[in-house]
């Protein structure tokens, strides 16, 4: 990378709403125009400031849901009682103003260039948003590592990127579809055995989610052999 | 609840001018090193501030200010800027 390109004068961005869709009936994706936009990398994300009539403000970290060259998306998931999700996801419309910082975040990232091992990428709830972003990328950029996704979500109407993720491994930890193969549950031991790459093939994986879910899986991935330097985490409080 | 280093991603471009997360520091405590991206962070009234993931030491505090950001980074030994 060019000495230019890693000094960042970072401002907040004016950015226009210009789509929403509802992605399940706790989520919402929001395509957002920022003149300006320098584009971004898989798994970056930006803070969203809100500006309420009285001056008070808001900020609130989204990760990226849209592939590097494609217009900036974020994906909201309702927090019951949140001050800023329930907005985002049920209030704000196409036309309404929001300030950007971003993109941000250089660790937990993703790109083809790098050393093909493969890659493991795990998302509880809404932390499957920047793990998209990765995904997409890969398949539009027809890269040859392996990927693959294990995607824990409460129940089958809560699934986002549904045509998306749809051969992927989804793991309902509330109520299953019908006929699903596998009960309700967490992530456990047993699944990552079956679906996570051996350690022998020193992979790399990706946590995001919940604290809770980020602690929980990256400890499962440290007893199945993977080393702690190859897990890269992001907690969503 | 906690998060992580990742979520003062853009707080920390603010001050250094490029990303940090991916940038390690040495706990000036128990000596852990890593990416400030896995470090433990709470984002309090005072400011952000960063734990390290293994004993807990505050490594480092950013404070916004009208027209500054105040850094404080006493529980740090090291830190590693990839360059
Ligand atoms: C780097 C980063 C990326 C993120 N990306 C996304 C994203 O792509 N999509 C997305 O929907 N969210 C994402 N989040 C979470 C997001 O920033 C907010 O925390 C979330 O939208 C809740 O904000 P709120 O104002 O509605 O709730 P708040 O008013 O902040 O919190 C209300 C209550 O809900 C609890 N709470 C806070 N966050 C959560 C949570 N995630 N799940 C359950 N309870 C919670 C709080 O402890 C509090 O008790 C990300 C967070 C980080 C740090
Ligand atoms: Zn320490």
């Amino acid at each position: 990378m060019a000495p230019a390109a890693l000094l960042q004068r970072l401002t907040w961005l004016p950015a226009v709403i210009a789509e929403a869709r509802a992605e399940t009936p706790q989520a919402r994706t929001l395509v957002l125009d920022v003149p300006g936009w320098p584009g971004h990398r898989a798994g970056q994300h930006v803070d969203v400031r809100l500006t309420a009539g009285d001056g008070y403000q808001a900020v609130r970290s989204y990760s990226l849901a849209s592939a590097p060259g494609e217009q900036p998306a974020i994906t909201v998931a309702r927090v019951a009682d949140g001050e800023v999700s329930p907005y985002l996801v049920d209030v704000a419309r196409p036309g309404d103003r929001v300030e950007i910082r971003g993109p941000v975040g250089g660790y937990f990232v993703w790109e083809p260039a790098m050393p093909y091992r493969p890659v493991l990428l795990v998302g509880g709830g809404s932390g499957v948003v920047p793990l998209r972003s990765i995904l997409r990328h890969h398949r539009q950029s027809a890269d040859p590592t392996p990927m693959r996704l294990v995607y824990s979500v409460r129940a089958p109407e809560l699934v986002i990127y549904r045509e998306e993720l749809q051969a992927e491994h989804l793991v309902y930890t509330r109520t299953t579809p019908p006929g699903w193969p596998r009960p309700a549950g967490h992530i456990d031991q047993g699944l990552l055995r079956e679906v996570a790459w051996p350690p022998v093939d020193s992979p790399l994986a990706y946590v995001c989610g919940p604290t809770a879910f980020v602690e929980h899986l990256s400890g499962a991935l440290l007893d199945l052999g993977y080393r702690a330097g190859d897990i890269r985490t992001e907690r969503y409080g | 609840m906690h998060v992580d280093g990742n979520a003062a991603a853009g707080l920390l471009t603010q001050v250094f001018a490029r990303d940090m997360t991916g940038a390690h520091g040495t706990c000036g405590s128990c000596g852990h090193n890593g990416p400030l991206a896995e470090a433990v962070v709470y984002g309090e009234a005072a400011g952000t501030v960063f734990r390290c993931p293994t004993c807990d030491n505050v490594l480092m505090t950013l404070v916004e200010a009208p027209g500054r950001i105040l850094a404080r980074l006493a529980g740090l030994r090291w830190l590693a800027v990839p360059i």
